[in-house]
């Protein structure tokens, strides 16, 4: 073969290159081309020393107290989609265009009357139930995915030592998403199913700093504790009453949750 | 962390403020370190994380939770730093912060736990300033093309869609960041391989 130029050595770095198999042999045998890709790699590798300065401790913070006005003055996920500024602008030409016609209107006889347009009021208010949903279904989805860990590891089959890790992981990210939904549905009001999330939250917690190694007689203890408590009980009438309010058209979903 | 991710992302899908600070919060330095391979300055790094996660503020109700919270984030800093680096004046892109040999943890070439002669020192110190020098003499998209390829691990493929350019203009963008590397570097780098 000819011998390879440095774009194909580049390539042949960065496991890129069409015809790895035909350089490699090649470098085998030629001394002059395993020395430019010597040089190659070195230089590549001094690269590796760019220094990237590491943020002080307050980074966070400060980055979020940098953010928090601008995202207060955007129109961001939250906003109802009538209150994007897309939205405005057309909302805007659309008030133009109505007392345009109602200008013209007046030199006109009266047309027939028309219902009144709804109020801003009413749709601002139709934000609330649209957040609601979004919250309803996400708390379904977790309390399921909670629901099966919990099954699972209730339902493993005890050995003389059991390796729990995996299912600790998975607890782990379970704890932090549960986090965030408790807080979210005690500031929406949503008692019930906060105290559920609550409870969960705990066991959660226990099985996640449980240790990882446990003979069959501690893991018969983690499986009593949890079934003790009924956890799997409560998240799975918890989610099934999240499920049947998510079903329910937009406008029945308070009147649903007052009743449970 | 992804299903805590995906819950703090939906939460502020649904306008929660408090749950778009945590992903702030957990994802800002990763961010930052991108930001700063990009523009190759703390202060611009900064205004990159602000403007990154102002874009994802605003496009979350875009995210598609197939996809991690982190590699859409990625793409969107990735952006955010090319536009930031394109925007500044030529005299600006040159400049770049002088870390003092404090700021690494190692010098190049040495391994952990292995106390470094002050020969060794002086050698990573000088390699150190020509990385820094070299990389601010790379136009926008040979940085960032470079950036994502080496330090990233990004194929040329992935680059070229994220930087909108044809594989072929993708991989010449990496073929002249490595030519300048190699001129910045070789004569100090060729010099320990011909020791060795």
């Amino acid at each position: 073969m000819r011998h390879p130029s440095e774009d194909d050595l580049v390539l042949y770095h960065y496991r890129e290159s069409g015809r790895a198999g035909e350089i490699e042999a090649h470098l085998g045998t030629c001394e002059s081309c395993r020395s430019s890709y010597r040089a190659l790699t070195s230089v590549l590798a001094a690269v590796e020393s760019a220094p990237v300065p590491e943020p002080d401790g307050a980074f966070e913070a400060r980055m979020w107290h940098r953010l928090e006005p601008r995202l207060a003055d955007a129109a961001g996920p939250g906003w109802p989609a009538i209150f994007r500024p897309s939205r405005l602008a057309f909302a805007g030409a659309v008030g133009v265009l109505v007392v345009a016609a109602f200008l013209v209107g007046r030199r006109y006889p009266a047309a027939p009357a028309t219902p009144a347009p709804a109020p801003p009021t009413e749709a601002a208010a139709s934000h609330e139930p649209a957040r609601e949903r979004i919250l309803l279904v996400a708390v379904g989805d977790h309390l399921e995915r909670s629901q099966i860990a919990l099954v699972e590891l209730v339902n493993s089959q005890a050995r003389d030592e059991m390796d729990i890790s995996s299912e600790q992981r998975r607890a782990r990210d379970l704890v932090a998403a549960n986090r965030l939904y408790r807080q979210a549905a005690t500031r929406e009001g949503e008692t019930a199913v906060a105290s559920v999330l609550d409870d969960l939250e705990r066991v959660l917690l226990e099985v996640a700093h449980s240790p990882s190694k446990l003979s069959s007689t501690e893991f018969d203890e983690v499986r009593q504790r949890i079934e003790s408590q009924g956890i799997i009980f409560k998240v799975r009438v918890v989610e099934s009453n999240v499920r049947e309010r998510q079903r329910q058209p937009a406008g029945d979903t308070v009147t649903a949750q007052t009743r449970s | 962390m992804e299903d805590a991710d995906a819950a703090a992302v939906r939460l502020a899908c649904a306008g929660d403020s408090s749950a778009f600070r945590l992903l702030v919060e957990r994802h800002s330095r990763p961010v930052f370190r991108l930001a700063y391979r990009v523009t190759g300055n703390q202060q611009d790094a900064e205004d990159v994380v602000q403007e990154t996660f102002y874009r994802a503020w605003r496009q979350l109700g875009r995210f598609e939770s197939r996809s991690s919270f982190a590699t859409w984030l990625h793409r969107i800093t990735v952006n955010c730093a090319l536009d930031h680096v394109r925007q500044r004046p030529r005299h600006v892109q040159l400049a770049h912060d002088d870390s003092s040999p404090e700021d690494v943890a190692a010098p190049a070439g040495s391994s952990a736990g292995e106390v470094p002669s002050p020969d060794r020192l002086a050698f990573s110190a000088e390699v150190r300033q020509r990385v820094v020098s070299a990389l601010g003499e790379l136009s926008p998209a040979e940085r960032t093309a470079f950036v994502l390829r080496h330090f990233e691990g990004h194929s040329i493929e992935e680059i070229g869609r994220t930087l909108g350019l044809r594989t072929s203009a993708t991989k010449h963008s990496i073929f002249r960041a490595v030519q300048k590397m190699r001129r910045a570097l070789e004569p100090v780098t060729g010099w320990v391989v011909s020791l060795d």
